[in-house]
């Protein structure tokens, strides 16, 4: 069986996500702030018993901001990661799809932001997507900084 | 011996239970390297164990079938079915051995030859019946109940979080209840709940717990090895192992404390020769020792060895770079000595097979760290080195107070909490020196940082508007920490945060407020070097400060105050200790015949109040201090700091009140704290000129019924052969008895009659016993 993927549009893309490491989708109510996070950190909020750490995906890709404390409900993807649970922002949750090919290198040129969290392209029944690396959206535009 | 077999026994029948799977597994393949190590680990812990039990047979079978899967374990020969079937005949002959010990029978004569050469290569497989009717025998003979299970970690795990989360949601349910009164049935059940849930907390944690002796008991065997090791004689003292800690936390601490342990053997104590001619005694003492304290649990090792000498750390951290030469200069002694625990820094001359590569005391530090623990190092040049390890009692429950600027709520831990105090309070003043705030309360200069600041929070108060929090992160100097508004104390279940969250120092990790909403728990030791507050030196030079605070001076300071019942009182300000807070219904009731509060770890008698009804909520509570004791007196607000210039009018009768007297234009009662104290602590404070009471030690009826009225009656009771003299001796009527110089004898009657009312009484007359007891004190004042 070829690995199942969620369709989500982050800063007005379609991109996949391995569906097999989201937990679940959930709407974001209010954030608590983390003051002297990083940038893409976004906050806190909790579900049910769980304190989920709120990643602004947006932030991360350096493609823009997304205002999560203007009252709206905030589409999120849970994904869980060495025992801590976080939420990824996302412009919205499309629909899940198989993918059809093994992660393919993208030969053309990407943005910064996207060229850091890519694993590659896979061919869907929607078209070629490219699936995001959840670890290095987790981890932010300064994780290869910090690590150099 | 017995207790060490039942383990050997326990431990093997656990392991065999495990196995019954396993061996059908491995049976049906052979080639299954994961089942084959299994049994390989059980036969051999049997070996290792018989060995030391002195089971021969057990160890021959164990030590055959561990000779063959080693064999197939390095590839030297292939598992097949007649080995498969030898090695369960012999794993069942254990088994019925084990049960054999188990019941306290001699092992059975037999012979184990039959199966052990089963095992060679290209032997018969003949041995596999042979091990049938045993096993059934093993299993027929059955065994008591055990008492106690075994349980996973994990599973106490998902209990543990499980309780949490309904520790949570009963805090959400109360904050609905509070905000909806509903009807007292609904409350009364929803108290029991409460109840009931807190005592679930409070056993689940205690599942957890394990005695401190567990890691204690390998340290006499390790230092001994070592010391022999090294040509050095060490004796060990240990001490609190019945403390009881997380049973996690002793995995964490069990390096660490080895580490330590080593170190002092190694580099601490001096050999023999060494310690004679340093006029000490041949044989090194290295004393452990655990208790608790609060919400921590603190394990001492200490030696009494040659100690650190700060300026080679010094030395030596300025040559590998660690520091530079300037700061080292500036270090005080506590930094100088803390240096041990950065990496790459050791004093030893040689690097030695047990420690001294220069690795070790930082990872230490950093192990207890990652538990919210402190290591501390004190040590005196030749006399010997201190290590405190800090650590918390469990890792998820943690009072803590929470506050919040602007809008946003944070928790701190309670344990690093040393007082609140107000910012535009009457004892405290703020000054900016040079851009650093500094905060001085009641004549103690304390660095003062604004949360605001620190965590870069829009925050519309005013400096003077806020609260401090004075900090002491553990093992560090104070600060204080100003907060925009303080809101409650609760008991938080905190999980760790996300690494990113933790890397910015500050915080301890997240929990979840009552209302569901998530709150990030301070670290304060992050919080200060954040807050670029440099703990040690400063408060140094406030100790200074403190003692130049003039002592006689004609003016007497006072604290201006409005009491529960809203009048103007002072009372003199050297006397109060500190201003606290607390919940009324919690920490105040009637005990033991007076009005207490509890604050922090102290129940204080508690002074101010007319009427408990007038509680409500938060009560504010002067804590006096006379030195000695202290008392707590309830209070609504305090008005000013003021001194005072007028005469006092003394007033008519002794009482709380000495007198009044005009304070800022208008009336104050000022509070007599003598007669408060007096009054208070009447009953815990003897007098100084203790009246002796003689009893006939051998008389039932004076020990257990007289007895506790004599000493109500502020007696101190002394037996008949006791060398005190006495102010009075009781005796009963008839007997005989030469009274104490200046003494005076009472006699008890049995009859009503036979009692004069003087020197006799009769015994059950309780009143005539008192007057004669009262007449006596008197006589003596």
């Amino acid at each position: 069986m070829k690995e199942l993927l969620l369709i989500v549009s982050i800063a007005g893309s379609r991109v996949a996500l391995p569906a097999a490491a989201v937990e679940s989708v959930v709407e974001l109510e209010s954030l608590i702030p983390v003051p002297r996070a990083p940038n893409h950190l976004a906050g806190l909020s909790a579900l049910r018993s769980r304190v989920l750490t709120v990643i602004d995906c947006q932030r991360s890709l350096e493609l823009g901001s997304t205002n999560l404390n203007d009252g709206k409900l905030h589409e999120a993807a849970v994904v869980e990661m060495d025992g801590h649970h976080y939420a990824l922002t996302v412009d919205a949750v499309e629909d899940v799809v198989e993918a059809l090919s093994d992660p393919a290198p993208i030969r053309a040129a990407m943005g910064d932001g996207w060229e850091r969290v890519s694993k590659g392209m896979v061919e869907t029944e929607e078209g070629p997507l490219l699936l995001v690396d959840i670890v290095a959206l987790v981890a932010g535009p300064g994780a290869e900084a910090r690590a150099a | 011996m017995d207790d060490l077999i039942a383990d050997f026994v326990a431990e093997c029948r656990e392991m065999l239970e495990a196995l019954g799977g396993e061996i059908v597994a491995w049976e049906a393949n052979p080639d299954d390297r994961a089942r084959l190590d299994s049994i390989f680990r059980f036969v051999h812990t049997v070996k290792g164990n018989c060995g030391f039990f002195d089971f021969p047979r057990l160890e021959a079978l164990s030590h055959a079938a561990e000779d063959a899967l080693a064999d197939c374990r390095t590839g030297r020969r292939a598992p097949d079915a007649t080995l498969v079937s030898a090695v369960l005949a012999i794993i069942d002959r254990i088994g019925e051995m084990i049960a054999a010990i188990d019941a306290g029978e001699e092992l059975p004569e037999g012979d184990d030859s039959s199966l052990i050469d089963a095992l060679a290569p290209g032997a018969e497989g003949a041995a596999a019946q042979a091990a049938t009717p045993a096993a059934m025998e093993a299993g027929l003979k059955g065994t008591s109940t055990p008492r106690t299970i075994r349980l996973s970690v994990e599973l106490l795990d998902r209990v543990m979080s499980g309780v949490s989360d309904m520790v949570l949601a009963r805090n959400e349910l109360a904050r609905r209840l509070r905000e909806a009164p509903g009807e007292v049935e609904v409350d009364g059940a929803f108290e029991r709940l409460s109840g009931i849930i807190a005592e679930m907390r409070d056993a689940i944690t205690r599942t957890r717990m394990q005695r401190i002796e567990n890691l204690f008991v390998a340290l006499p065997r390790m230092v001994r090895d070592l010391s022999a090791e090294l040509g050095k004689q060490v004796l060990v003292d240990i001490d609190g192992g019945d403390v009881e800690l997380d049973r996690e936390m002793i995995e964490m601490i069990r390096d660490p404390l080895t580490h330590i342990i080593r170190n002092a053997v190694d580099h601490g104590i001096e050999l023999p020769a060494e310690r004679m001619k340093s006029g000490k005694r041949e044989i090194g003492l290295l004393s452990v020792s655990a208790r608790q304290s609060g919400n921590q649990i603190l394990i001492e090792i200490a030696d009494d060895g040659k100690g650190i000498e700060a300026s080679k750390l010094v030395d030596k951290a300025v040559a590998n770079g660690v520091i530079e030469r300037d700061a080292a200069q500036k270090m005080t002694r506590g930094e100088q000595l803390a240096l041990i625990f950065e990496a790459g820094l050791s004093t030893a001359q040689s690097v030695t097979a047990i420690s001294g590569r220069g690795v070790g005391m930082d990872v230490v530090r950093s192990n207890v760290e990652r538990i919210g623990g402190v290591v501390e190092v004190d040590s005196t040049p030749g006399k010997g080195t201190r290590m405190i390890l800090r650590v918390p009692l469990t890792l998820t429950i943690i009072p803590a107070l929470t506050v919040s600027i602007g809008t946003q709520h944070f928790a701190i831990p309670r344990s690093a909490i040393e007082e609140i105090v107000r910012a535009n309070g009457s004892s405290v003043t703020l000054e900016k020196i040079g851009g650093a705030g500094v905060a001085t309360i009641r004549g103690r200069r304390v660095p003062e940082v604004a949360l605001a600041d620190i965590l870069g929070l829009p925050s519309s108060m005013e400096d003077n508007e806020r609260t401090l929090v004075v900090l002491r992160p553990a093992g560090g100097d104070v600060y204080a920490l100003a907060v925009d508004r303080i809101h409650d104390h609760e008991e938080l279940v905190v999980k760790p945060a996300a690494p990113a969250v933790m890397a910015t120092g500050l915080y301890a990790g997240t929990t979840l407020a009552d209302d569901g909403s998530p709150i990030l728990l301070f670290d304060p030791a992050g919080l200060a070097q954040v807050g670029g507050v440099r703990l040690e030196a400063v408060e140094r030079g406030g100790r200074g400060v403190e003692s130049a605070v003039p002592v006689n001076s004609n003016d007497v300071p006072v604290l201006l105050f409005r009491g529960l019942d809203g009048a103007r009182r002072a009372l003199r300000l050297g006397v109060v200790d500190r201003i606290e807070e607390v919940v009324a219904s919690e920490a105040i009731r009637p005990s033991a015949g007076q009005l207490r509060v509890q604050l922090g770890e102290a129940i204080l008698p508690l002074a101010g109040v007319e009427n408990v009804d007038e509680f409500e909520g938060k009560v504010r509570v002067f804590r006096l201090n006379d030195g000695e004791h202290e008392i707590g007196y309830a209070f609504r607000e305090v008005i000013d700091l003021m001194n005072i210039d007028r005469e006092v009018i003394p007033a008519e009768i002794p009482g709380a009140i000495s007198g009044v007297t005009l304070i800022d234009g208008e009336p104050a009662e000022l509070i007599d704290a003598h007669w408060l104290f007096a009054e208070h602590l009447g009953a815990i404070v003897r007098p100084q000129t203790q009246l002796v009471c003689r009893l006939p030690e051998g008389d039932a009826w004076m020990q257990n019924m007289l007895r506790p009225i004599v000493e109500a009656a502020g007696y101190l009771v002394i037996g008949e052969n006791d060398e005190l003299s006495a102010d009075v001796t009781i005796v009963s009527q008839g007997k005989d008895i030469e009274p104490d110089e200046g003494g005076r004898i009472l006699r008890l009657a049995t009859d009503p009659d036979a009692a004069d009312g003087e020197d006799s009484v009769y015994r059950y007359d309780r009143a005539g016993l008192l007057m004669a007891l009262k007449t006596s004190s008197a006589g003596k004042r």
